[in-house]
């Protein structure tokens, strides 16, 4: 008797399990940048009805299965099927919603005629070629142009985890609450946008060989975690060097500090090890537009070390560090930054 | 139902669910919302920096130097800590590991609530093959999951 109720309470603690996983899971990796209940962040609301009512239960898994490559929302490669359903009626749970049934037949219509109409309606949010707009989600941190940004549509993940059906519905019904109209109010014909659909399905052509493009610039080099030249200088004459080279380059040096400062007390720090902080702080506000997250890694530094082998000039490698944010934009400015460490680096080493 | 039985059932049950939620699905940034504003969740990060051993060695005050520059921007902080012996000797043993020292975390406003950003300890084992800085690693991820834990209130 006594097991019995052990085993049926244990039975009960199961069935609300499942949602109470889904819950956790959805805190753990979803609400920093979604929001606890789907409000938005850095990533897109969820909660809307709108939003709700026009994507289906697969598009929401193949989402966070396979992330917005280079648009900051993860892949979550290692997480079980069951664990991803679990967060899908966790999101669902969210706002009551309309169910969407769709077919599964493709969409036709003439991908020429779509790219005009996309041009002219679509690529002042969207990106000219449907790479979404600048920034992310609806972060409050700074101030933008758009209550939320317009997701990318030359995506893989997109193309992967939506349907031509889908697309179709979000272009006919618009997301009430969102900057995303309803283009047949807004005019155009059923046709139209079957043309529009099939363009933006013909992105996947230039996805492809985007990421063929990626794979080949992260073989060249940018893949070591940190860069690191010898100095034929002394300590203080390395430190000097830079800091002219730092002011040559159009940077303002914020300060010079001791590695250990503030760790140790004060006057009794190494001084071998030597911080270089600079800044360019029309670089670092754009930065910080694309994704408020890479400030962790701002202002430059540049460190110069003594050992009992020389000086040597070290710095992170700001390209190896870009893929902690799966933003292709962030990545181009990232490459940047790191071939403005090298220049400072040679121009003080000379 | 008889109180002691439901309060083990409810302990076995969390401990199944965590076990379930954990299973290293490392994420390359880890990041914390806090529901608090910012100057609250501010002091909150910072004692539970110190409350895990470390002493914060600086605040980088982003905001200030962008605002004096005309940008216009929210709270936005980084937080630098350390432990003195440890810095030192991983210094001294691993001068490659310098530009990634002292240890910190970003903490920015977001609206009324507070967002903490940090790079995953784990994500340096990818960078450094050396099984002398895995150890600090595991250490500093644990850590670092303990102190981003304290700013949500996610009770598992
Ligand atoms: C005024 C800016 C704006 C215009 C113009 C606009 N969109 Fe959008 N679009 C958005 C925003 C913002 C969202 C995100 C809505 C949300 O959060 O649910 C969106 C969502 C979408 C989605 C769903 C994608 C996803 O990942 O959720 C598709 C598909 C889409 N738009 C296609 C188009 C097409 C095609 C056009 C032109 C016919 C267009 N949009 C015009 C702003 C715009
Ligand atoms: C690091 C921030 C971040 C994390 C973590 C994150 N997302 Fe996202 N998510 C985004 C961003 C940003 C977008 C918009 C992509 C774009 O602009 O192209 C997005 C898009 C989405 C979309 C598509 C929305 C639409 O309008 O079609 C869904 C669904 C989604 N995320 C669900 C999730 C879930 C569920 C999790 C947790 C398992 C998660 N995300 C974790 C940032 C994030």
């Amino acid at each position: 008797m006594r097991y019995g109720a052990g085993l049926l309470f244990l039975l009960l603690a199961m069935t609300g399990f499942s949602a109470e996983k889904g819950k956790l899971l959805y805190q753990r990796h979803c609400a920093a940048c979604h929001g606890d209940r789907g409000a938005g962040g850095v990533g897109v609301p969820l909660a809307l009805e709108s939003f709700q009512s026009s994507i289906t239960d697969r598009y929401l898994f193949n989402t966070i299965r396979y992330g917005r490559p280079g648009r900051v929302m993860p892949a979550f490669k290692r997480m079980t099927d069951e664990q991803i359903n679990a967060i899908v009626r966790y999101v669902r749970s969210f706002t009551p919603h309309r169910k969407l049934v769709l077919s599964s037949a493709p969409v036709r219509g003439n991908a020429g005629a779509g790219k005009q109409l996309y041009r002219k309606h679509c690529a002042a949010c969207h990106g000219l070629d449907g790479e979404g707009g600048k920034g992310t989600g609806v972060t409050f941190s700074r101030p933008r142009d758009l209550p939320i940004i317009a997701p990318a549509l030359a995506n893989s993940g997109f193309l992967r985890a939506t349907t031509d059906q889908m697309i179709k519905t979000t272009l006919m019904r618009g997301r009430q609450g969102t900057p995303m109209q309803s283009f047949l109010k807004k005019g155009l014909s059923e046709q139209q946008i079957n043309d529009i659909v099939a363009y933006v399905r013909s992105f996947e052509k230039a996805v492809k060989r985007k990421a063929a493009e990626k794979r080949v610039h992260l073989a060249k080099g940018h893949r070591q975690p940190i860069i690191k030249v010898k100095s034929g200088y002394d300590m203080a004459t390395t430190i000097s060097n830079l800091q002219k080279a730092i002011a040559a380059s159009n940077y303002k040096l914020i300060r010079t500090q001791p590695l250990e400062q503030g760790l140790v007390q004060k006057g009794r720090e190494n001084r071998r090890q030597t911080i270089l902080y600079f800044c360019n702080f029309n670089q670092l506000n754009t930065a910080l537009a694309i994704d408020p997250r890479v400030g962790l890694f701002l202002p430059c530094r540049l460190t110069v070390v003594e050992t009992g082998k020389g000086v040597y000039i070290y710095a992170i490698n700001p390209s190896r560090l870009a893929e902690l944010y799966n933003n292709d934009r962030l990545s181009r400015i990232c490459g940047a930054m790191r071939d403005t460490y090298l220049s400072i680096i040679e121009e003080a080493t000379l | 139902m008889s109180g002691i039985y439901q309060d083990m059932v409810r302990a076995l049950a969390g401990l199944l669910l965590v076990s379930l939620v954990w299973p290293g699905m490392a994420q390359d940034l880890l990041m914390a919302r806090s529901k608090q504003s910012f100057p609250e969740a501010m002091s909150a990060l910072q004692n539970a920096i110190i409350k895990r051993g470390y002493r914060i060695s600086r605040i980088q005050r982003v905001d200030v130097g962008l605002t004096k520059a005309k940008y216009k921007t929210d709270k936005y902080r980084v937080v630098f800590f350390g432990k003195a012996d440890e810095v030192k000797e991983i210094a001294r043993r691993h001068p490659d590991f310098i530009p990634y020292l002292p240890l910190k975390m970003s903490i920015f406003a977001e609206g009324e609530q507070t967002l903490v950003v940090a790079m995953n300890p784990e994500k340096w084992t990818e960078f450094y093959a050396s099984p002398w800085l895995a150890a600090y690693f595991k250490r500093w991820t644990r850590d670092y999951h303990l102190i981003l834990r304290e700013l949500t209130d996610e009770k598992p």
